[in-house]
C-alpha cells in the first residue's frame, strides 16, 4: 500500500511488537503486561498518524494556474462577499423595518427577510465557488479509503476483555445473583407498557355515537337555520347541514356533519338490495329513512374521513375528493367505486310539528372511517 | 449577430440557451392558455309577445335539432326543456354551454353564439312554455353590503368541494368537471346557483336565500382581486402545483449549480505529489 495509509490494515498485522511509534509498548517490553479491568488498554497509546522520515512533496500548488484569470476573480468575489454582506445587513434591517401584527405586515416581513437572507447565501455560495474555480489550482486528487472495520489487534483485545470480564463476574457461576438481577430488571422495563394507559383517556364508545339526537334540528351550516320539506323543495338539491347547537363545535361537527338531498319521486331505492350488475349482498336492506324523498348521509367518508360531498344531480353520485371512492346516493350511499368498503351512514329524519327537517336519532353504525373496536 | 457569434463557445452560452428555451416554452404556454372572452353581463328586459316569437324563430333554428320543435327534448340525446326557465336558457346560452359542440361528458365554456339580446328571447320563449326560475334583475345579483364572511362559510360548505376554495375548479366522476368560476358574471353563478346546470345541485331560494346568494357571489368575486403570494397563481389550485413548481424549480437551479460547481476549466493536470503532467 502507500506510504500514506502507513501500517494500519488488517492483515498486516498479528505482530503487535511491530507497530514502530507505540511508545507505550516500547517502554513495557515486548510481552503485553497482564491487563487489569477498568484500566486503559495499551492500544490507546497509539498515534494516529505514522512517523515520517521527511515533509512529503507539496500536493497542492501555493500559486494559480493563471494569475491574470486569478487577480480578475478576486475583484468578482470581493464583490461578491460584500454583496453578501450588505444582503446580510438587509436582513437585519428589514426584521427590524417590517412588523409583522398584521397578514399583510407578515407576508412583507416574510418576503424581505427570505429574499436578504437568499442573496446573502447565495453571493456567498457564488463568491466561494468562483474563488475555488478561478484562483486556486485545479489539481485532482486521490485518497484511499480507510478499511471500515477495527483492527484486529483491539477486536481481539475486546474478546479478551469481555471474556475476563464474564470469568472475574462469576455470572455463569453464580446463578442466584444472575436470576435475581434479571428478576431485578423486568418490573423497570415492562413499566413502560403500563405507562401508555395513561398517555389519553380511551375513546370508550365515543366513536360509536355522535351528537345527533331524537328530535333535533337540522339547520343549514352557515346560515343557521332551520329548514322544513317544503323549503328544501327542488329536486337536484343538495346542501350541508349541522345538528342545531353544535354548528360551531368542530369536535362534534367532525363526525356530525350531514348532507341532504332532494330527489324526484321514483328515483330513490329501498328494501332487499340487489346490487344491479354485480354481486348480491345477502341481506342487505336500504332502509326508508326519508322525508319527502330527502335523504340524509353522513358527509364523513367512510375509507379515511374526508368530506365527501362532491354530489353530481345528474349521475347522483357522491364522490370523495381525496381518494374517489363514490357512492350510489339513490341506494343508501352505497360503494360503487373506490377504496371505502362501507356504505355512507344515513341519518334517519322526519318532521317536527313546525315542518321543520329534525332527526329520529343518532345514526345507526358509526361514521367514518374503520376503527378497531368497530362492531 | 456578431456579438451572439463572438460568445457562442462561451461556457455559459449553453445554459444561456437553456433558460431562454424554457421562457420561451413557458411564455408560449401562458399566451395559449390565456384567458377566452368574457361573456356581457346581461340584464333581463320584459318579455312580451314579438320578444317570445323571435326567441320562438331562434330555438327552431338553433336549439330544436336535438332538443325538439316543441322543446319536448329527445331521449338519450337532450333534456326536455319546459319548466327549466329563463335562468336556465340564459346560463347555459351566455356562457357558450349551448348549443353545445358535441355531446360529450360536459360542455364547456365558450365565447357565446347568440348576442344577449337573442339569449333573452329565447329565454322569455322558454319562461313562456313552462315557467321556471326568470333571469335575476341587475339588483338582485348586486354584491353592495354584501357579508363575503357569510358568502365565505357557505361557499365552504357547499360549492368548495367540487369548485375549489377560490372558485379555481375540480374534477368529477367519468370525465365531467367543475368549471371554474374565475370568469363567470355574478348573473351567471346566480343563475348556476338556482337551476343546477349538469352535474351541480340546486340550491333553490328557499334554501339558500338570495341575499345569501349575493353573499356568495360576493365571496366568488372577491377571491379574484386577491393578490397572489410571490406573485403567480399557479391555477390557485393549492399545494400540490404549487410544491410541483418549488420542486422543479429548485431542482433544475441545484442541477445547475451543481454542474457549474464541478465543471472542469483548469489548464493543467497537476499529479498527486505536484510534478505537472501537461
Amino acid at each position: 500500500m502507500s506510504e500514506t495509509t502507513g501500517r494500519d490494515l488488517p492483515g498486516e498485522h498479528g505482530q503487535p511488537e511491530q507497530a514502530a511509534g507505540d511508545a507505550a509498548q516500547q517502554a513495557d517490553g515486548p510481552v503485553a503486561p497482564h491487563r487489569v479491568i477498568g484500566t486503559p488498554s495499551p492500544a490507546e497509546a497509539r498515534v494516529m498518524l505514522p512517523e515520517r522520515d521527511q515533509p512529503p512533496a507539496r500536493e497542492l500548488p501555493a500559486d494559480p494556474d493563471d494569475p491574470v484569470v486569478a487577480k480578475k476573480a478576486e475583484r468578482v468575489v470581493a464583490v461578491c462577499f460584500v454583496l453578501s454582506m450588505l444582503a446580510g445587513l438587509g436582513f437585519i434591517a428589514a426584521y427590524v423595518i417590517f412588523q409583522v401584527h398584521t397578514i399583510s405586515g407578515t407576508r412583507n416581513s416574510n418576503l424581505a427577510l427570505g429574499t436578504t437572507m437568499g442573496l446573502a447565501f447565495l453571493f456567498l455560495g457564488i463568491g466561494a465557488t468562483i474563488w475555488v474555480r478561478r484562483i486556486m489550482p485545479q489539481v485532482e486528487m486521490t485518497e484511499e479509503r480507510k478499511p471500515l472495520a477495527s483492527l484486529t489487534e483491539d477486536r481481539a483485545e475486546f474478546a479478551e476483555t469481555f471474556r475476563e470480564g464474564a470469568d472475574a463476574s462469576q455470572f455463569a457461576k453464580r446463578p442466584l445473583l444472575r436470576r435475581t438481577l434479571i428478576a431485578a430488571t423486568v418490573p423497570v422495563a415492562v413499566a413502560p407498557i403500563i405507562l401508555l394507559r395513561d398517555l389519553s383517556p380511551l375513546p370508550g364508545t365515543s366513536l360509536d355515537h355522535t351528537v345527533w339526537r331524537k328530535g333535533m334540528r337540522l339547520i343549514v351550516y352557515g346560515t343557521n337555520r332551520p329548514i322544513t320539506a317544503a323549503e328544501f323543495s327542488s329536486p337536484g338539491g343538495m346542501i350541508t347541514v349541522a345538528p342545531e347547537g353544535f354548528q360551531d363545535d368542530f369536535d362534534a361537527m367532525a363526525k356530525a356533519a350531514v348532507i341532504i338531498i332532494k330527489f324526484r319521486p321514483g328515483q330513490l331505492f329501498f328494501g332487499p338490495h340487489v346490487r344491479p350488475g354485480g354481486p348480491t349482498r345477502e341481506g342487505t336492506v336500504v332502509p326508508n329513512w326519508t322525508v319527502d324523498n330527502i335523504v340524509a348521509y353522513s358527509k364523513i367518508c367512510t375509507h379515511v374521513g374526508c368530506p365527501a360531498a362532491l354530489y353530481e344531480q345528474t349521475t347522483h353520485h357522491i364522490l370523495c375528493p381525496c381518494h374517489q371512492s363514490t357512492f350510489d346516493a339513490t341506494r343508501g350511499a352505497e360503494v360503487i367505486f373506490g377504496p371505502a368498503t362501507r356504505a355512507l351512514p344515513q341519518l334517519p329524519i322526519t318532521t317536527d310539528a313546525q315542518g321543520n327537517l329534525v332527526a329520529q336519532g343518532d345514526f345507526n353504525q358509526p361514521v367514518g372511517p374503520s376503527f378497531w373496536e368497530r362492531s | 449577430m456578431s456579438w451572439i457569434t463572438a460568445r457562442r463557445r462561451h461556457p455559459a452560452a449553453g445554459y444561456a440557451v437553456l433558460l431562454l428555451g424554457l421562457l420561451l416554452v413557458g411564455a408560449a404556454y401562458a399566451v395559449i392558455t390565456g384567458s377566452g372572452g368574457t361573456a356581457a353581463a346581461s340584464s333581463p328586459t320584459p318579455a312580451n309577445a314579438a320578444q317570445i316569437a323571435e326567441g320562438r324563430n331562434i330555438f327552431e333554428a338553433e336549439c330544436a335539432t336535438c332538443h325538439g320543435m316543441f322543446a319536448q327534448g329527445q331521449a338519450g340525446i337532450a333534456p326536455s326543456l319546459i319548466g327549466v326557465g329563463a335562468a336556465a336558457v340564459d346560463f347555459q346560452v351566455s356562457t357558450g354551454r349551448m348549443p353545445a359542440a358535441e355531446n360529450g361528458a360536459e360542455n364547456v365554456r365558450k365565447y357565446p353564439r347568440l348576442d344577449t339580446r337573442q339569449t333573452h328571447a329565447v329565454a322569455a320563449y322558454m319562461q313562456s312554455l313552462g315557467g321556471g326560475p326568470a333571469i335575476p334583475s341587475a339588483a338582485e345579483v348586486s354584491t353592495s353590503g354584501a357579508n363575503v364572511g357569510l358568502g365565505q362559510q357557505l361557499f365552504t360548505a357547499d360549492c368548495a368541494q367540487c369548485h375549489n376554495f377560490v372558485g379555481a375548479g375540480g374534477s368529477l366522476t367519468y370525465g365531467k368537471f367543475a368549471p371554474p368560476l374565475t370568469q363567470s358574471t355574478p348573473t351567471q353563478i346566480y343563475e348556476a346557483m338556482l337551476t343546477g346546470p349538469e352535474a351541480m345541485p340546486v340550491f333553490n331560494n328557499t334554501t339558500i336565500l338570495p341575499s345569501e346568494k349575493r353573499d356568495i357571489i360576493a365571496y366568488v368575486t372577491a377571491t379574484r382581486a386577491e393578490p397572489n403570494p410571490g406573485g403567480v397563481s399557479l391555477g390557485r389550485v393549492g399545494p400540490v402545483t404549487e410544491g410541483l413548481v418549488a420542486f422543479l424549480g429548485l431542482l433544475l437551479f441545484m442541477v445547475l449549480a451543481a454542474l457549474w460547481i464541478t465543471a472542469k476549466h483548469g489548464k493543467r493536470q497537476v499529479g498527486p505529489h505536484g510534478e505537472s503532467e501537461s
